[in-house]
């Protein structure tokens, strides 16, 4: 790891300064995603922002019928909270489902989302949930965020504080986990709220998206028997050494009808 | 360079350290506790597992600087008054390990798991040791240990 400048500023005030002073800086929640890539020297920042220390940052809250979860929020703390099991058990379950024991104690939702791997998790359930990113300037819908592969609608300096999710009435995650590192070699979120029905696939492709047609199917029949005979095209879909396009659109049909089911 | 302090298995420690020093490094080479072994230095492999305020974390994958003011157990925290850790003495009876580098790890990861979940069973050990490689022992007779140091943890 080349060097670099620590900091470990108190308030989103002070990071926003420091942001702007450095040279060449990036912010750091839990290490998980920077820490591997500086290793690799496929990032040199001159200034580490550890956000670690920001209590606006922090914590999860319910509001009428929305779930607020901080950016520093680790993935062990949303799959244990009650609150979250109440509101919105498959995020819950989604978390629990992340990487390792270890990775889930660091990895936070403000660093996953920022870095929108392709075959992250929480991307599909922030898609199919419909909900909010709170950025130090502004709120950004989900859908908007996500705009492409390793790529998000931040600014240079601008941060994620907190991510905000409206209630459904039914939801549920499947993912085809890759063996070794537990990211999705593809992954299904469904979610019924009133009137619509949302299914968003991560993994399959280079960024999360909506499968448009399984919505419309399970609008008007919320079961896994609505996506009979709905095949998913192999268009832009990846292909690498873990599976193919064409394995990965089955896996879409599977894992949605999956979600269906478990959603109930 | 930063200056942090923190408890190392109980003894406090002030270091002065460089912001790129990883936490296992400081451990290894600064505080000669060389039982945290670094198999993969890639986030992959669980070797390296030490306990941060109680909990499990990679420790190639935390800087140094960020332990500042932690509680860190190592393997070497384990034993009290020459007395091996249950589950250590469970990998031991259960002949869990073979060439013992993935161990330390190992031991950490499941003295946490049987500490955060008193009702353990096969399956979640199974779950929690996803993040921990071992090349050498085909992992049942680790899966087996667990289950028994979990059970003379509960007392
Ligand atoms: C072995 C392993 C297995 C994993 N398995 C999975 C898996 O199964 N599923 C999955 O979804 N993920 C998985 N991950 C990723 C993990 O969940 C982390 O969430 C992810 O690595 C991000 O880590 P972090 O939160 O520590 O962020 P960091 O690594 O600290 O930061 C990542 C990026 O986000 C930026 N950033 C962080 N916080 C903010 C903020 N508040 N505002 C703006 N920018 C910010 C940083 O500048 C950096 O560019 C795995 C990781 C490892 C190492
Ligand atoms: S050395 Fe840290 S995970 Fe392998
Ligand atoms: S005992 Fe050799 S790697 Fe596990």
């Amino acid at each position: 790891m080349y060097e670099f400048e620590y900091h470990q500023p108190k308030s989103l005030e002070e990071a926003t300064k420091l942001f702007a002073d450095a040279d060449d800086p990036q912010f750091m929640a839990g290490g998980q995603t920077i820490i591997p890539v500086m290793k690799q020297r496929l990032a040199m920042p001159s200034d580490i922002i550890d956000l670690g220390k920001i209590s606006d940052l922090q914590g999860i809250s319910v509001d009428g019928g929305a779930l607020t979860i901080g950016a520093m929020t680790h993935h062990n703390e949303v799959a244990g909270s009650d609150e979250v099991r109440k509101a919105i058990p498959a995020l819950a379950e989604l978390a629990s489902h992340i990487g390792d024991p270890a990775v889930r104690n660091r990895g936070t939702i403000g660093g996953s989302i920022a870095n929108n791997d392709p075959a992250a998790d929480y991307p599909a359930a922030l898609v199919a949930l419909g909900a909010t990113v709170q950025t130090t300037s502004r709120e950004i819908a989900a859908e908007d965020f996500f705009t492409a592969m390793f790529e998000t609608a931040l600014d240079e300096g601008e941060m994620i504080v907190n991510v905000t999710f409206p209630a459904p009435e039914k939801a549920a995650y499947e993912k085809f986990p890759n063996p070794a590192s537990r990211y999705a070699t593809t992954g299904v979120f469904v979610a019924k709220t009133g009137e619509s029905v949302r299914v968003a696939v991560t993994g399959a492709g280079a960024c999360v998206f909506r499968q448009i047609d399984f919505e419309k199917a399970l609008l008007g029949d919320f079961s896994p028997s609505a996506l009979d005979g709905l095949t998913v095209s192999t268009d832009g879909l990846n292909s690498d050494l873990h599976a193919s396009a064409e394995y990965r659109a089955n896996l879409i049909s599977v894992l949605a009808k999956r979600a269906v089911k478990h959603a109930g | 360079m930063p200056v942090i302090s923190l408890t190392v298995n109980g003894n406090p420690v002030t270091a002065d350290v460089e912001p790129r020093w990883l936490l296992s490094r400081l451990l290894r080479d600064h505080l000669g506790l060389t039982g945290t072994h670094v198999g993969c230095d890639t986030s992959q492999c669980g070797a390296c597992v030490i306990h941060v305020d109680g909990k499990p974390v990679k420790s190639c994958a935390m800087l140094a600087a960020q332990a500042d003011g932690a509680q860190i157990t190592t393997i070497e925290g384990l034993a009290q008054k020459g007395k091996l850790h249950p589950m250590q003495e469970a990998f031991r009876d259960n002949h869990a390990l073979q060439c013992g580098f993935c161990t330390p790890g190992m031991v950490m990861m499941s003295v946490a798991l049987a500490t955060e979940q008193p009702d353990l069973d096969e399956p979640a050990v199974r779950k929690g040791l996803e993040g921990n490689l071992c090349r050498c022992t085909g992992y049942q007779n680790i899966i087996n240990a667990v289950m028994v140091g979990a059970k003379a943890m509960r007392g």
